[in-house]
């Protein structure tokens, strides 16, 4: 099997895996990183939203082999240690989730839709969101929760945080 | 079903999926318990069905298990960490949450002292399940009066220590005070050394809703941050080390048989391969192994012809279940004589309306990690019956229960649909077979495929009214959809209401709500037509039928805060409403709707939901409830339908089922009445009930076009 180099949330691995295994696959059983989720297998349903390169994929459709030489980031490295990204924070605030099993997902969008666009208007963020499934129904608090962070991140630089 | 079940708690027929679990319970010593959760205050209840099956026996090894005559529901322990022990099951709906500050409220700590052990079958007491709205009105009272009970031993022990009146002394924040002589101790320094056991009394003083401080806030998830970190293990998440993962084969269609199986080639990669009776599936070091290995499989298989979705509602017409009341519920309601009372109506309407199988589509599919040590199984899973999954593993694998025990990490939603233990059961077969830990985790197919659906129905109404729009005659037939909602809340003197079990195509069962989404929907569009067909207002003309004070109240608050009567402001502009009664709780739901004129799609744009249901325990987690409730349901409403021909399903992926997604949700405005004077009721359900036929409704009033099928615009509104 073939060695890749990987790196995720700043940290470099070495692996023994086929090319062609999604992303996701190795996310969750090499790398034991299991906030990105399982969701449809079709990049539908974006509960498994990863950033490459700060923008968001859908890591089920993404073979690890076409991200070598790019920067992974999972939910699980958004946070700066102890302090959230404000996006995780206002989803926190919002109360933006009731099963959470979408929030992973949800959160990387989110962070991937400001990182390009500052102050998105609701409907930007709906256009831009609507891969994402909450089958819970929380949409309009997570609209309302990417608005609070988007206000908290204009607000506050170091704040955003986010795709190393 | 099991009789003890039965007598809890009456079950509706449609929860087909629910088989009779044997319960055991052995006879141990409450001494036990201390043993196990170290020393401070135990609040416990006595099991009234409690059966020494081993009494006089010899005593069986515990290990770590708890005893399980008496039941522990909460624990002080010496560091002052409450411990709460209840068998339901956080899906998303925050009971952890919501149960936490019940306890918090009688307790009188820090909700942040409280850790809530859920749905492990080995530490908490029997549940039957999550399921129904139960949570709030049965455990949220039953964890008050434990906490109560907790903080009542506690100002107990502290009268003792201070050798004083215990009607001095009160409890907050964590401690018991005496005030007069202005001294207090942390609970924690009064169970110090503690070996207190105290059973629930059957009289117990609640906190009045009134005058709760925590009970009745909106506080958040409590342990959010785990969830919004990624931290949080789902039961597809977990991990054990030498874990295989598991894959099952399927049938390629329902209820094949098969025929030959060749297994050689899967076999000499290097995997697990299981062949037993009509299971087949291997497990392997990774996904990619297990998943190769299964298409290595070759087999052939057997099917017989099935019904087809064309032919779906004549099928339930003609296809009663026969044998004497198959569900057991006998479900029929008649008073006054409906067929005089419907010859001599003014205004008489027959109108037939019909719903289809949808999914339940839960972001996490089924998942199940098993683990067996020596003759001991123990299982992770998302379901919503950890206790009626120990019975069915129990039954597959002819052992006893106590042998078994299941987990349920807090799952990714389940909406009635994770009832069952399918994959607990495949991945225990596999693990047993490799003799190592196995994971099995369902593929969006086969969740779609393997799991049960809603489901369908076809409803008659045949229904009766004077010129002055009173109701005199409702006659109404539910096939096979369910009886959950059926009886109607408004006056009517002659009324005959049954549900006729039917033969169904497809694996069916639990969908919250159950059938009182269909029945709500049958019966609110009907009244809609009655109202058109006596030219009153529908509002008008509900209220002039119904007189329950609580639902009066939610379609008038509802009505008001839609602006019920408002003219309309521009074309393809539709207001409808729908409301009812179900599960402790009471809703009116109002709709507007635009049906685009060139794209024919029907767009719902504003929703206002009036919910009452008892006092309030959380208001921000209640809204959200009612808008998820809301936002799932126009799933239903508006477009999704299984489809299925000769047992096989045609729109199994995400990519041809449509689930609402964000560009479908309307405004929700919620209003709450908070009746502080009634128990409080669960809200996971009802919200939904008025939402489909208030769209109906609405898109009547838009168009003229009477809908009568759920989903009512799969394809949008084709105008004629």
């Amino acid at each position: 099997m073939p060695t890749l180099r990987l790196v995720v949330n700043g940290n470099a691995y070495t692996l023994d895996v086929d090319p062609q295994t999604s992303l996701l696959t190795v996310l969750r059983d090499q790398l034991d990183l299991t906030g990105s989720k399982y969701g449809c297998g079709e990049g539908l349903c974006g509960a498994c939203t990863v950033l490459i390169d700060g923008k968001a994929q859908r890591s089920c459709i993404t073979r690890v082999g076409s991200v070598v030489q790019k920067k992974v980031t999972t939910i699980e490295g958004l946070a700066s240690g102890d302090r959230l990204h404000a996006v995780q924070q206002a989803f926190l605030e919002e109360s933006a989730m009731q099963c959470a099993y979408c929030t992973s997902g949800m959160i990387m969008s989110a962070v991937s839709l400001l990182n390009a666009n500052h102050s998105p208007t609701e409907s930007e963020i709906v256009d831009f969101m609507d891969g994402n499934v909450c089958r819970c129904g929380t949409y309009s608090r997570i609209v309302s929760a990417i608005q609070r962070a988007a206000k908290v991140m204009a607000g506050s630089p170091a704040a955003k945080g986010g795709s190393r | 079903m099991n009789e003890k079940i039965r007598a809890e708690i009456p079950l509706e027929p449609e929860r087909y999926e629910l088989t009779a679990v044997p319960l055991y319970r052995f006879d141990v010593d409450r001494r036990e318990f201390f043993k196990f959760l170290g020393a401070g205050v135990l609040v416990f209840s006595v099991l009234k069905h409690a059966v020494a099956q081993e009494s006089g026996g010899a005593r069986r090894s515990r290990g770590e298990s708890l005893p399980k005559e008496i039941d522990a529901w909460l624990h002080i322990g010496e560091n002052g960490k409450v411990t709460v022990y209840t068998g339901k099951v956080e899906v998303g709906q925050n009971i952890r949450t919501s149960l936490s500050q019940a306890v918090a409220e009688e307790l009188h700590v820090a909700i942040d002292k409280i850790e809530m052990v859920m749905g492990d079958t080995q530490l908490t007491p029997f549940d039957m399940g999550t399921f129904g709205s139960r949570t709030t009105p049965t455990m949220n009272l039953q964890l008050r009066k434990v906490a109560a009970a907790a903080r009542d031993l506690l100002i107990g022990v502290a009268a003792a220590q201070w050798q004083t009146d215990r009607a001095r002394l009160i409890a907050a924040d964590g401690k018991v005070s005496d005030p007069q002589n202005k001294r207090s101790v942390e609970y924690s320094v009064l169970v110090k050394g503690q070996q207190l056991a105290h059973s629930i009394p059957a009289e117990v003083p609640l906190i009045p809703a009134t005058d709760w401080k925590v009970a009745g806030q909106s506080v958040r998830k409590v342990d959010g941050r785990d969830f919004v970190t990624g931290k949080h293990r789902y039961p597809s998440d977990q991990k054990s080390p030498d874990m295989l993962h598991g894959k099952v084969l399927r049938p390629p269609f329902f209820g094949a048989s098969l025929l030959s199986l060749e297994t050689q080639k899967a076999e000499q990669m290097g995997v697990t391969v299981v062949h037993d009776g009509s299971f087949v599936g291997v497990a392997a070091p990774s996904t990619q192994l297990a998943e190769s290995a299964l298409k290595a499989i070759h087999a052939e298989w057997k099917s017989e012809a099935q019904p087809s979705g064309e032919e779906l509602f004549d099928y339930l017409k003609k296809n009663p279940e026969t044998g004497e009341d198959p569900t057991g519920d006998g479900d029929r309601f008649e008073t006054g004589s409906i067929d005089p009372a419907l010859a001599s109506a003014e205004h008489k309407l027959q109108q037939s309306y019909t719903v289809s199988y949808i999914a339940h589509v839960p972001l996490e599919p089924r998942a199940a990690l098993a683990k067996w040590d020596g003759d001991k199984l123990t299982v992770w899973t998302g379901t919503q019956r950890p206790f009626g999954v120990r019975g069915e593993l129990a039954e597959a694998f002819r052992m006893p229960e106590e042998k078994v025990r299941v987990l349920m990490p807090d799952t990714g939603s389940g909406y009635g649909g994770k009832h069952t233990g399918e994959t607990a059961i495949e991945a225990a077969r596999l693990a047993r077979a490799a003799k190592r830990p196995v994971k099995v985790v369902w593929t969006r197919e086969e969740e779609f495929t393997w799991a049960y659906f809603r489901p369908a129905g076809v409803i008659d109404v045949t229904s009766g009214a004077r010129n002055d729009g009173t109701l005199v005659a409702w006659d109404f037939h539910n096939y096979n959809s369910g009886s959950a909602g059926i009886r109607t809340y408004y006056e009517v003197p002659n009324q005959r209401i049954v549900f006729h079990p039917t033969k169904s195509p497809l694996r069916q069962g639990s969908y919250r709500a159950l059938a009182a989404t269909a029945n709500h929907f049958a019966r609110e569009s009907h009244m809609d037509e009655l109202a058109h067909a006596v030219k009153m207002d529908p509002l008008e003309f509900r209220l002039r039928n119904l007189k329950n004070e609580r639902l009066r109240a939610v379609f008038e608050a509802g009505a008001k805060q839609f602006g019920w009567g408002k003219p309309k402001t521009k074309p393809g502009q539709g207001f409808g409403m729908g409301g009812g009664y179900e599960k402790l709780g009471n809703v009116a739901t109002f709709v507007e709707i635009n049906v685009d004129s060139k794209s024919s799609e029907v767009k719902v744009v504003r929703v206002v939901s009036a919910f009452e249901c008892g006092a309030i325990v959380n208001p921000d987690n209640l809204r959200n409830q009612i808008e998820g409730s809301n936002v799932q349901g126009l799933g239903g409403a508006l477009f999704e339908a299984i489809q299925f021909e000769n047992g096989k399903i045609l729109n199994g992926r995400m990519s041809e089922y449509r689930v609402p997604r964000f560009s479908d949700v309307p405004m929700i405005e919620t209003v709450l009445l908070d009746r502080k004077d009634l128990p409080s009721a669960g809200a996971g359900e009802c919200p939904m009930v008025g939402l489909a036929p208030a769209i109906a409704n609405a898109i009547f009033d838009a168009s003229g076009m009477r809908l009568r099928s759920l989903p009512l615009v799969p394809d949008g509104l084709k105008v004629s």
